[in-house]
């Protein structure tokens, strides 16, 4: 791995903290699964760049797409903010 | 206070044991003996180029037909537990953007193609049935928020998934015919790299892609109804 997938890759590590940190911080539900699904983005093309391209489309495609997808349709369904 | 003490407490042992896990394994690291069998004699024992999709197929056919019928019952549940949230119709709705009624109608096909060439290729490229059904049912997807009116069919979703399932359970009880394992690959290895090899890899995966497609589809519409009609 070159110097500069290396950084990309600690770059993207963050990304993801701070998604993830998003996710457990924030009242507003929406926000959190936008959030999660970033998180779920980045990781796949963490999984690429570490050479798990199968692993990638199906983190891609499940995690990012159709699990997003299917949790704003529950958030809609309920409700959008979280009590304190 | 006392909650929040026992959070932390709780991070800490787990954070604990997960440093001493990562130490301990170091990242990217020699294969493991299983690992490099897989990656050494994949292609000589079953003719699958990919080495990822002939252990799920093949070496581990079994567990995915248990993941099959996960999904499967997953999507059952949720459909029993929506079928009476059913409630009335709102009167006005807002329209689909221009932008998404017209980027839906070039994506669609595209969506269906790719998904399918997915599962296709399954034992030559990446991705295989899941990821393909999946692809599939994210163009249904699309279809769905672009045209209000448009509705997937559910009877026909219905017969085409448990078509699938029931194929699958056909193709493992021939392999126990022929060769005396449940999902015995009976066709053969074929020459690798080819479209039509590794025996019965791109069948079972047609059919779980299939069957994965139908059934995400059937998901979304049953989730789509019950909020629209709110």
């Amino acid at each position: 791995m070159s110097t500069l997938v290396l950084y990309l890759a600690l770059a993207m590590a963050i990304l993801m903290l701070v998604g993830a940190f998003v996710v457990v911080v924030t009242k507003d539900l929406l926000v959190a699964v936008i959030a999660s699904a970033v998180v779920d983005l980045v990781l796949a093309i963490l999984f690429y760049i570490l050479q798990a391209p199968d692993v990638a489309i199906t983190q891609a495609s499940i995690g990012a797409g159709l699990t997003t997808a299917i949790f704003v349709v529950v958030v809609r369904k309920t409700k959008r903010f979280e009590d304190d | 206070m006392i909650r929040k003490l026992f959070v932390l407490f709780l991070l800490v042992i787990v954070g604990f044991f997960l440093a001493s896990v990562v130490v301990s394994v170091p990242f990217g690291a020699e294969k493991t003996i299983v690992g490099r069998y897989y990656l050494n004699n994949t292609i000589g024992e079953t003719g699958g180029v990919n080495a990822v999709t002939s252990i799920v197929v093949l070496y581990r056919g079994f567990d995915t037909l248990g993941e099959v019928t996960v999904l499967f019952l997953a999507a059952t549940g949720l459909a029993a537990i929506l079928a009476n949230t059913r409630e009335k119709r709102k009167k006005h709705k807002e329209k689909p953007s221009l932008i998404m009624r017209v980027g839906t109608d070039y994506l669609f096909p595209a969506a269906i193609v790719f998904g399918s060439y997915i599962f296709l290729h399954g034992h030559l490229t990446p991705g295989g049935g899941f990821p393909g059904g999946v692809v599939i049912a994210s163009g249904f997807l699309m279809l769905f928020l672009a045209q209000w009116h448009y509705k997937a069919d559910e009877l026909w979703l219905k017969v085409i998934e448990s078509l699938a399932g029931m194929t699958y359970v056909l193709i493992g009880l021939i392999g126990l015919w022929k060769l005396g394992t449940f999902l015995g690959n009976f066709l053969g290895k074929g020459t690798p790299n080819m479209l039509l090899s590794a025996g019965i890899i791109p069948l079972i995966y047609i059919v779980i892609g299939i069957k994965v497609g139908s059934e995400m589809t059937g998901l979304l519409q049953n989730l789509r109804e019950t909020t629209e009609n709110e």
